[in-house]
């Protein structure tokens, strides 16, 4: 058991300072809340007690907090807050292991809607912006895949971890209202795909929307990202990986004309 | 098919920072460490440069345009990024946020630079090499100034060797997380032996007996 936990034992209580937002035009401001403390608690079971009674520090009946979880085993991405300066998924943010006061707030990359609700759509749009999916739709038989080597597979099993979660966009400097950066997360998912052997039939159309506006290029090597990757995906090796395929996809293209 | 000229104006910077603007530095001190050996020395070397055929349009060309679209390019990314070391405070990222300080160094350093040295040479009708030396001599003889050009110095170095770590994962050279630390290393110690020759060189101009050093040390 550590310091920290005897300490909030002993306290019986949680002390939690959230970021809130009433709603995605509402000025942010801080509200504190104590819980009261449990074993093995996660940021989520505190929000989860602050719902069923909502009173603030100061002993005022406000609205509970709102956030969004699915999984609560950090593989969905949804509950992505910045928990103590560091971005990640407060189903795995335990109580325990956290420095108290805890400071929970939005990714404020992120349009929020409310509290800590915010709009990851941006990365829906960046997938469908490089393609990240292989088209073999069809409704005739197309026959078997070509087979794979253990390496590809273990290679790409890393890149395939990646939950859109939003962490790496926030830990990335390059991320912000005053560039068009797509994020780190969008170049990994086209490394997958173009190392699938039937994927790597549309390699080109997905490197050249990769390179065009917000792009690679904008990746400014801080290395932020892979260091935030909650899922451990070699973000910066994918990057390297098709900085070198932009290298040659130029090179090709200038030759051909 | 997609817009692709932010692709291409991002690689392009890349590239002048290298070629010629990373190589005109090696050899500028380079040049300029010849001073450790004497006025003469240097003066030779000066005039060795003076030599080659079509310098201004070399000068124009393969130093003044690329430098300026390097430092002004280079100003745009500047302002673009949301600086985060206090958040993530890993090795890489103060290197980023380092990478844009002394890029931000370097140009001031080197506008002030090129107006002492380069632009002087401009208003006088009939320049010589000795006229040159003496002038850097006297202007380094100010140790405030001498300072100030090794912070110059020392800033346009760390740019310069920083700037080809990233450049060499941006081309995808140096792809692996070993391939990248060993790069790491490789330029901390191309830092450190650059720093050496550039601020030896400064020395050498900041020392009161320049003048008469004429090839003592021979």
């Amino acid at each position: 058991m550590s310091e920290q936990t005897a300490v909030a034992e002993q306290q019986q209580t949680v002390h939690l300072i959230f970021t809130r937002q009433d709603g995605p035009d509402s000025k942010p401001y801080n509200e504190e809340f104590h819980v009261p403390y449990r074993k093995n608690m996660n940021i989520i079971s505190a929000m989860m007690e602050i719902q069923r009674n909502p009173v603030n520090a100061k002993g005022e009946t406000v609205a509970p907090i709102q956030w969004e979880s699915n999984c609560l085993e950090e593989v969905c991405g949804a509950c992505s807050m910045v928990v103590n300066g560091k971005p990640r998924q407060a189903c795995t943010a335990l109580v325990d292991k956290l420095q108290q006061p805890i400071r929970i707030g939005p990714m404020s990359t992120f349009p929020v809607l409310r509290d800590l609700v915010v709009d990851r759509g941006r990365m829906f749009d960046a997938l469908k912006k490089v393609k990240a999916w292989i088209p073999v739709d069809g409704t005739h038989d197309l026959g078997p895949a070509p087979r794979q080597s253990a390496l590809e597979q273990q290679w790409r099993y890393e890149l395939s971890k990646c939950m859109t979660c939003g962490v790496c966009l926030e830990a990335c400097p390059n991320v912000n209202d005053n560039s068009a950066f797509i994020g780190p997360f969008a170049v990994g998912q086209v490394t997958l795909f173009n190392a699938h052997p039937t994927g790597a039939l549309n390699k080109e159309e997905r490197t050249e929307a990769l390179i065009s506006d917000g792009g690679l290029q904008q990746c400014g090597n801080s290395q932020n990202c892979v260091q935030a990757c909650p899922k451990g995906i070699p973000l910066t090796t994918a990057i390297a990986t098709m900085n070198r395929e932009a290298t040659k996809h130029m090179f090709k293209k200038w030759l051909s004309f | 098919m997609s817009n692709q000229t932010d692709f291409l104006n991002r690689r392009l910077h890349s590239l002048l920072g290298v070629i010629p603007v990373g190589f005109f530095l090696l050899e500028h001190l380079y040049t300029n460490y010849h001073a450790t050996q004497g006025k003469e020395a240097f003066v030779e070397a000066v005039n060795f440069l003076w030599g080659i055929p079509l310098l201004p349009v070399l000068e124009i060309f393969f130093i003044f345009i690329p430098l300026m679209y390097h430092a002004f390019y280079g100003l745009y990314i500047v302002f673009r990024a949301r600086n985060n070391v206090s958040q993530f405070g890993t090795f890489r990222n103060y290197m980023f946020v380092l990478q844009r300080i002394t890029g931000v160094i370097t140009l001031v350093f080197i506008i002030w630079h090129v107006w002492q040295t380069r632009v002087q040479l401009l208003f006088d009708p009939t320049p010589t090499a000795n006229e040159l030396a003496m002038d850097t001599a006297s202007i380094l003889s100010n140790d405030i100034t001498a300072i100030l050009y090794a912070i110059g110095v020392i800033s346009t170095v760390f740019h310069f060797c920083n700037g080809m770590w990233s450049f060499l994962v941006s081309w995808g050279v140096t792809v692996g997380p070993r391939a990248q630390l060993v790069s790491t290393w490789v330029w901390i110690v191309a830092f450190v032996i650059i720093s050496y020759f550039g601020l030896s060189a400064l020395a050498a101009f900041n020392d009161p007996n320049f003048a008469s050093n004429v090839a003592t040390l021979q």
